[in-house]
Order: structure tokens, then sequence, then C-alpha cells
């Protein structure tokens, strides 16, 4: 461990810390946009390093892009092979928790410890989790997200003869239900809560994006048999100790479908914890992000989800253009303008087609759980008039997710944003905190360590 | 036997299972039939949710160090995974 | 904001611990009270803190009143409802060395002659006590009668109290100035009273400017889940070894636990900051002194770390009692560490002053013209 230190002057050194050599550009997430946007910088020949959580690039969409029984698209793979051939390094297993002690710095976690990397330029490319709404049941084990089901079968879950009903909403359903089917599951029914219209709007959307299309009937031929039910949503799950059942509601109709797994997800909400930490200014749930993808933070740009969910396309496009702006490439930045309009012009479908019904409001019952980590049900919920006075008088929020899953339910429920993000953005160990005092060094040596006996 | 070059074995609140390689913790608790990875602080019995490391359902204690994300987490030789 | 007929007899700026505190003990004593807060009740200063009831031997004034409020706090809490969280796990002061430990017994001194009770522990019988600590500590003074309260909760109950006995509550209301019985909001309007109480803890001084209180950070984080890890609050008796400084940052080990199994890990101490940033370096001293008492902490998880202000006076004590130069304008702020512990003494104090009562501790070592510079 070296302090960076100058030993004349009276510069300050970290003390203890694991401090890095700078980075010219620090690429947060490897997943699509992540890998694009590490593409793009590194064809100008800047020191690019991507951190990212997992033991591999590819995200969540992309995840385990390059394994051995990777289904991944062709698309994926060529993107996983530029990616590995850019020259820009990924530094696996690195979780990035907050801004590093000193400007322009970032605080990496990994199983060894915490180590600050300095960065000439960032660009967080962070992506989006889940939306879970909250009904009753919704807390039983063997409910999973859609893409959290998805997320466990390729670690190694195994849905072998398993009665899966797969609900909630958008075009993850059915990628989701083609690869439970493939894997041996039973996919008794989708239940996907956007209305016939919507989807019909949606499709003539569709017919502008030819490899949407593709996509779609490729996927139709998997689905062969399952019912695919709009305007449907599963209203309550029931069990003892597990899920063994849900009843689902269509208009006025209602049945109850046993099974063994519940994948349900309401769409995605972007991770904007890293982006709020570093001061971006944040609109509506979106990082504001100008033409060339800066955020209004200097050196701070900002690519896919976080800007907008917008899906896989719009995600690979903001990268390469963040990517080119911040290695100083503009020309080529601004090149790749006019797919990134077209992308969100399908984003914006997207967002209008699948946009959570307002029945779904009318699911928690008053004991339902609505923050997991603390249990606060909804009932002790409702009558509260901010989160910030849910989460300090009902403790909502306040667990080790720190808002993650019940900030965006409440978001749809209440209408409530969330407050101002706390360090670190995941929980750490307190050793990890503790290397990161600043001496002069001028004051090596310095006197008895002062103490305030004053309680708090 | 041939098998065990190609698989990891581990204990899951006492129960011995094998698994393959690179299998993830939560996968192995779920492939052993257990479902309750944690109980809630009003004890509920709570399982992995998100499978990526945001929604903490999944915590476990591994080797005796509590409130690890299990879905986060490949699985080791002699791995002791107990519920919390 | 329309103005009702009837003007209150008690304007109260600020919904935290105090200003709430003040509410519930107005109205009791037969007074009308409306309350203004500008954001959350119970959000700042007050959710920032540890919840710390202790009593305190800095000064005899200080005791006076931290042991008066604790007597307060014993009585109140049969009635505070599970949410506020109110945990008698008692104080235990950790003496690192001998030095450390001539101080635990000339505390146990200064509590038994005021009958309140202190055990002193030597060095095994605080392992056992506390097996986290580290060993070879010298001993330490267990002081049952001290506890831990969720701070917040009990603004929000206190208030609700008050508002069942006919306090009004104008929530989300800034006010910018205060005047002889008027308060000035941020939208131009104004509120009469009686008497305006200013309890807006570091904002007082904006408020009625001559106030010497002085905003001093502090950083906490706060664990997962780790029940039994720490049986009381600790703190340590280091502060010994320090030049006793007014002007320097400094951190001190302190370690709380929840009744929820969490564990919140103080404390910091930072001169003239205003920014709520987290500092890194002062974090990390402070969790490096913690790790020092105990060691297993280095392994805890911790899911966040936050700052807050404490309104901190130049001679430790808070201000209770009439603004110089107002007759219709009385402060309720300055306590420092000491805001949740003496919020309910405070209230007593100032409301004794207000209807000309008696008090049960002497009101002057509170009193606000002490505060004011002297004139030129």
């Amino acid at each position: 461990m070296t302090p960076g230190s100058s030993a004349a002057s009276a510069s300050s050194t970290l003390e203890g810390a694991n401090i890095e050599a700078r980075v010219d550009i620090a690429i947060v997430g490897a997943g699509p946009a992540g890998m694009a946007a590490a593409c793009s910088a590194a064809t100008a020949g800047s020191n690019v390093v991507v951190f990212d959580d997992n033991p591999s690039a590819g995200g969540q969409i992309w995840r385990g892009l390059g394994g051995e029984s990777s289904e991944a698209s062709e698309s994926a793979r060529r993107w996983l092979r530029r990616f590995r051939r850019s020259g820009a390094s990924l530094q696996a297993g690195s979780r990035v928790i907050g801004c590093g002690p000193m400007p322009k710095s970032l605080l990496v976690e990994s199983q060894e410890g915490v180590r600050v990397v300095p960065y000439r330029r960032l660009i967080l490319a962070t992506g989006a989790r889940e939306l879970f709404l909250p009904f009753p049941g919704w807390t039983l084990p063997n409910v999973f997200g859609v893409g959290g089901i998805q997320a466990l079968a390729k670690s190694g879950l195994s849905v072998e003869t398993k009665r899966v009903v797969v609900a909630g909403t958008g075009p993850l359903l059915l990628a989701v239900a083609a690869y439970l089917r493939t894997h041996g599951a039973q996919v008794s029914v989708i239940a996907e809560q956007a209305s016939f219209g919507a989807l019909a709007w949606f499709s003539r959307h569709l017919l502008r994006f030819p490899s949407k299309i593709s996509e779609a009937v490729q996927l139709q031929s998997k689905l062969f048999g399952i019912p695919y039910c709009c305007g449907t949503w599963v209203e309550s799950a029931s069990g003892d100790r597990r899920v063994e059942s849900v009843t689902i509601r269509q208009g006025q109709h209602r049945w109850i479908e046993p099974c063994d797994y519940l994948a349900i997800g309401y769409g995605f909400h972007s991770n904007l914890e890293l982006p709020a930490l570093f001061g971006c200014e944040i609109r509506r749930t979106a990082v504001i992000v100008d033409g060339l993808q800066r955020s209004t933070v200097e050196d701070v740009y900002c690519a896919g989800e976080p800007t907008g969910i917008g899906g896989v396309d719009l995600a690979l496009a903001e990268g390469e253009i963040a990517g080119y702006a911040a290695a100083g490439l503009l020309d080529k930045a601004v090149a790749m303008q006019p797919a990134r309009e077209r992308w969100r012009r399908f984003a914006v479908a997207l967002e209008g087609a699948f946009a959570p019904r307002p029945e779904l409001r009318s699911l928690p019952q008053a004991d339902t759980i609505v923050c997991r980590c603390e249990d606060v049900s909804w009932g002790r919920i409702q009558a509260k008039t901010s989160w910030r006075s849910a989460k300090l008088h009902a403790r909502c929020g306040m667990g080790p997710c720190q808002g993650r899953i019940c900030g965006p339910a409440l978001e749809f429920l209440k209408g409530w944003g969330s407050e101002s993000v706390r360090p670190p953005i995941f929980p750490t160990t307190v050793g990890n905190l503790t290397e990161l005092e600043m001496r002069s060094s001028t004051d090596r040596g310095a006197g008895p360590r002062q103490a305030a006996h004053d309680p708090e | 036997m041939r098998e065990a070059a190609a698989s990891v074995l581990l204990t899951v609140n006492g129960e011995a299972i094998r698994v393959k390689p690179g299998v993830t913790v939560a996968a192995a608790i779920l492939t052993a039939g257990q479902t309750a990875f944690r109980t809630s602080v009003s004890n509920q019995p709570r399982g992995a949710l998100c499978g990526m490391g945001v929604c903490m359902e999944c915590r476990v204690t591994i080797n005796g160090r509590a409130h690890q994300k299990s879905c986060q987490v490949p699985c080791a030789e002699g791995m002791v995974i107990d519920s919390e | 904001m329309t103005e009702t007929s009837g003007q209150p007899d008690v304007l109260i700026v600020g919904a935290g611990i105090v200003g709430a505190a003040c509410a519930l003990e107005f109205v009791v004593s037969g007074l009308t009270v409306t309350v203004v807060e500008a954001a959350v009740v119970g959000g700042g200063a007050t959710a920032a803190g540890m919840g710390h009831i202790v009593v305190m031997d800095d000064s005899e004034a200080q005791f006076q009143l931290t042991n008066y409020s604790e007597g307060l706090w014993q009585e109140l809490a049969p009635q505070l409802p599970a949410d506020c969280e109110y945990l008698p796990c008692g104080t235990m002061w950790v003496a690192a060395d001998e030095e450390e430990f001539a101080e635990v017994l000339r505390k146990h001194q200064f509590y038994s002659t005021r009958n309140v009770p202190s055990q002193i522990l030597n060095g095994p019988d605080l392992a056992e006590a506390e097996p986290k600590l580290r060993p070879g500590l010298a001993g330490g003074l267990l002081v049952p009668g001290d506890g831990v309260v969720y701070a917040p909760c009990v603004a929000r109950y206190l208030l609700e109290e008050a508002e069942k006995r006919g306090a009004r509550v104008c929530a989300r209301q800034q006010v910018a100035a205060i005047g002889e019985g008027v308060v000035t909001l941020s939208d131009g309007s104004s509120l009469s009273a009686g008497l305006v109480v200013n309890a807006a803890g570091t904002a007082a001084r904006t408020l009625v400017p001559g106030l010497d209180i002085q905003p001093r950070k502090g950083h906490l984080l706060i664990t997962d889940r780790y029940p039994g890890f720490v049986r009381h609050q600790l703190i340590e008796l280091g502060y010994l070894k320090s030049a006793h400084s007014l002007t320097s940052d400094s951190v001190a080990f302190n370690v709380q636990p929840r009744l929820t199994g969490q564990l919140l890990i103080g404390s910091s101490r930072q001169y003239g900051l205003e920014d709520p940033a987290v500092d890194y370096p002062i974090l990390s001293r402070m969790l490096r002194r913690a790790v020092e008492y105990m060691p297993e902490l280095a392994q805890v998880s911790g899911i966040r770390v936050w700052t807050g202000f404490r309104a901190a006076t130049a001679d430790k004590l808070p201000l209770i009692g009439r603004a110089p130069g107002f007759s219709r304008v009385y402060i309720a702020s300055g306590h420092e560490g000491l805001g949740i512990t003496t919020a309910l003494g405070t209230a007593k104090l100032l409301v004794d002053q207000i209807l000309d009562r008696p008090s049960a501790i002497p009101r002057e070592p509170y009193l606000v013209e002490r505060n004011f510079p002297p004139h030129a």
C-alpha cells in the first residue's frame, strides 16, 4: 500500500490507503453501455478501466456472456469480442461504493478490500434494476423478479419441471418465458398488465425496428402454446412458507394458478445512486445529459439506463457516444447521435406501452409489506406525506437495500421522489472505511490523538 | 468418484449438497430445495428476489460471516452456509 | 396561511425534539400553541444524532439539567409507543488505562454524592459485561439509568399528544424572521402569537441574530443487525489525553446498540463547517478509533453513513430563556450533543419561566443573556 505523496512539500497524503495510478477514463458498469463506452474510448489510445461487481462483463441483460454455455445473441458476442480486443481493462468483482476521498476519485471495493482510483474522466453506466410492486404474498420465498429468475437460472438454479407463472410487464416477460421453457420449465401463463390496445400500438411501432421484429418472431415460436394474456396481472400470491399459487385477474375475471415459482417484474428503475452521489442533476428518475452524454458535473458522463430506461440498443448507442466524447473524439461522438435518436424513439414507445396501470395501486392491503428490509406495511406508510417522513417515522428504506426496492414502488404508489443518497452506496465492512485518513506530510508523527468525550 | 472433480461440496443448514462449479450460493440453496434464506424482522421466511445483489433478501451467513448476498457469491468447496 | 381570529399564546419555531417537548409542556400547562415546522417533524439534528439519554458531569449545571431530564424520560418511557425504541441499556464509560480509570473513580464519586447510581467495573468485569471490547482495558463505569431512544418518533409522539390537547401544527412552512410576538414565513405571510419560542436548532442563530450558536458537524455510521454485539452505550474516557480543544477536529469511540440489533457508531466533531457531505478522512479516523476498542467491528457490515450538525454554545450549556432585547421571544436551542437528553427538562424550565413558577433546578446557568457578546 503506497500513499501517494511528495516528501518535501506540504501536500496531503492518504494514510494507509491503497491508491492506484490515475486512470484516464474510468467506466462504472460493464453492461452494454459500459462495454460500448470502453470500446470507443479506447480507440483514442486512452487508458480505460471498467469496474463491475460481477465476475464478467455483460451486465444484467448479457449476464454470463462468454461462458461456455452462453446463449447470448450474435450482437452480444460481437460486442464482447470488440471489448476484449479494445485495450480497455476490466476490473471484475469490483464494486464502486462511493466517491473517493479526494476530488475526481472512486472508492472501489473488492474481496481484497478498498482502493482509491483517481480518474481524469468518469463514465457512469450503472444500468438498472427491476421495478417491483407490492401485492399480498409478494414476500413469499420463490417469488422472484423476471430478470431475477433468469439471473438465478444463469447462475445455477435448475428450473426443470418447475411450474412457473411469468407476470408483470414488458418484452422481458417473453424473453424470460422462452428462456425458462428452453430450460425445461412449464410456463403456465404469461400475465402482461398492458392492455391489448397498448400492445397493438406498440407492435405498430415495432414495424420501424426490423431487428426487433425478428426478435419478436423468434420468441413467438419458442412460446407456442403458452397463454399470453394482456390486461392481466397477479393480484396475490399464497402459500405456506413459499409460494404455492397465485390469483390472477383479468378484467372482472379471476382465477387461481398453482405454481412452484412466480417470476414477476414491472419494468425497470435506473441505478441512480452513484450519479446522485456525484452530484449529477437528476430529473424524474433520469440523469440529465447533453448531446455528448455529459452530466451536469464536469468530467462525469452518463450512458445507458440511468439517462432514461431505453433498452440495450439505446444503451449501446449512448455508451459509444460517451466513450468517444470522453476520449475527445467529438466528431465520432456526433456521428453516433442519429442512431441514438432512433433508439430513443423505441424507448419512448416502450415506456408508453408498458407503463404500469393504475389498478396496480390498489393491490397492496394494509398488512402488505412494502419495505422488505424493515417489514414496514402499507398501512403504516399510507398516511405519511413524504418519503422522508415514511423513512424517519416508519423506518421505510432504512434497511440494507437503502430503499432500492421500496423507493421505486412508493414512487408509483404515492408519487414520492426519494431523497438524497448516503454513502456507502452498497454495504461495506467498517474496516474498509478505516484507511482513508489524510495527513499532511509535514505532519508526520503528530501529537497524541485528540478525542471529544461529549456523547454523540 | 470421477464426478467429484466436477462438483463442489457444501453444507446448507447442515445438509450436504453437491453443485457444479460456478454455481452461486443462492442457486445452491434453491437446488437443495430450501426456500428460506433468512427470517425477516417480523419473523417471515424470505428468499432471493432480484437475483442481482440489490434487494438484500438472499443474505445468509457463509463460513461464519453474516449478511452475505448469496446471489453474488460463487460456491467454494467446503463452504458452510446458514440461514439468518 | 390564514390567521385564525384568536392568536395562540405561544408559537414554537421548529418541531424537533426540543420544540415538540415544549409544545406538549405548554398545552399541558394550559396555553394554546402553534408549532411551525419547515420540513419533517424531528427531521433535523433530532434525526441525525444518536438518541442517547445520559447524565453528564462536565459541570454542575450540565449535571443538573441532564439528571433532571433523565428523570423525566424515565417517567415518560412507559407511555412511549414501540416505534420510539426506548432502550434502558445504560452507559458504560470505558477506561483504557490507569489514568482513565482514575477518572472512573472520580465520576463514581461525583454521581454517588448526587444519588445517581453507578457501578465501577475492573478490567475482567468490563470484559464480561462487554465481551467484544478489546482485552487489556482498565475498566469502566456503568450508569444504568441512562438509555437510548429513537428520537424522531418521540418528537412525533410528543407533537401528536400536544395536538390531541389542541396544539396546531403548520407543516412545511419555513420561518424567515422572528420579531416581537410574530414570525414571518418565507412566503411573506406572518403569524402572530403572545410569545415566540425559537427552537430551530442550528437555524436559531439566523432567526435571532446575536445568539452565539455554532454548528458542530458530526458523522455516524449504522450497521446491519448484530443482536447482542453491544449491550450498553459505550463511550471512551480518552478525552483526558487530549488538549481540550475547541477548534480542532476530534473523534471519540462511541457505540450504541439499537433495539433492532443494529449498531450506531460515532462520534466526530468538526468546527466551522456547514457542508453536509461525508468527510472521508474524519470518518476513517472515527471508525479506526472504534475498531481499536472493538476489533470485531472491522468485519461488521456498515450500511449507511450520514452527517448532522449540533447546535453548540461556547460553554456547552443550552440557551433556555428570554432572548435579550426582546420581551416576547424566547430561545430553546444550543443543546450540542445533549438535545435528546435535555429536551424534556428544557421544556419544563422554559414553561416555568414563562408562567413564573418555580423550577426543579436552578435556571440561571441556561439563561440567554450570558451568551450574547458584551456590548461595546
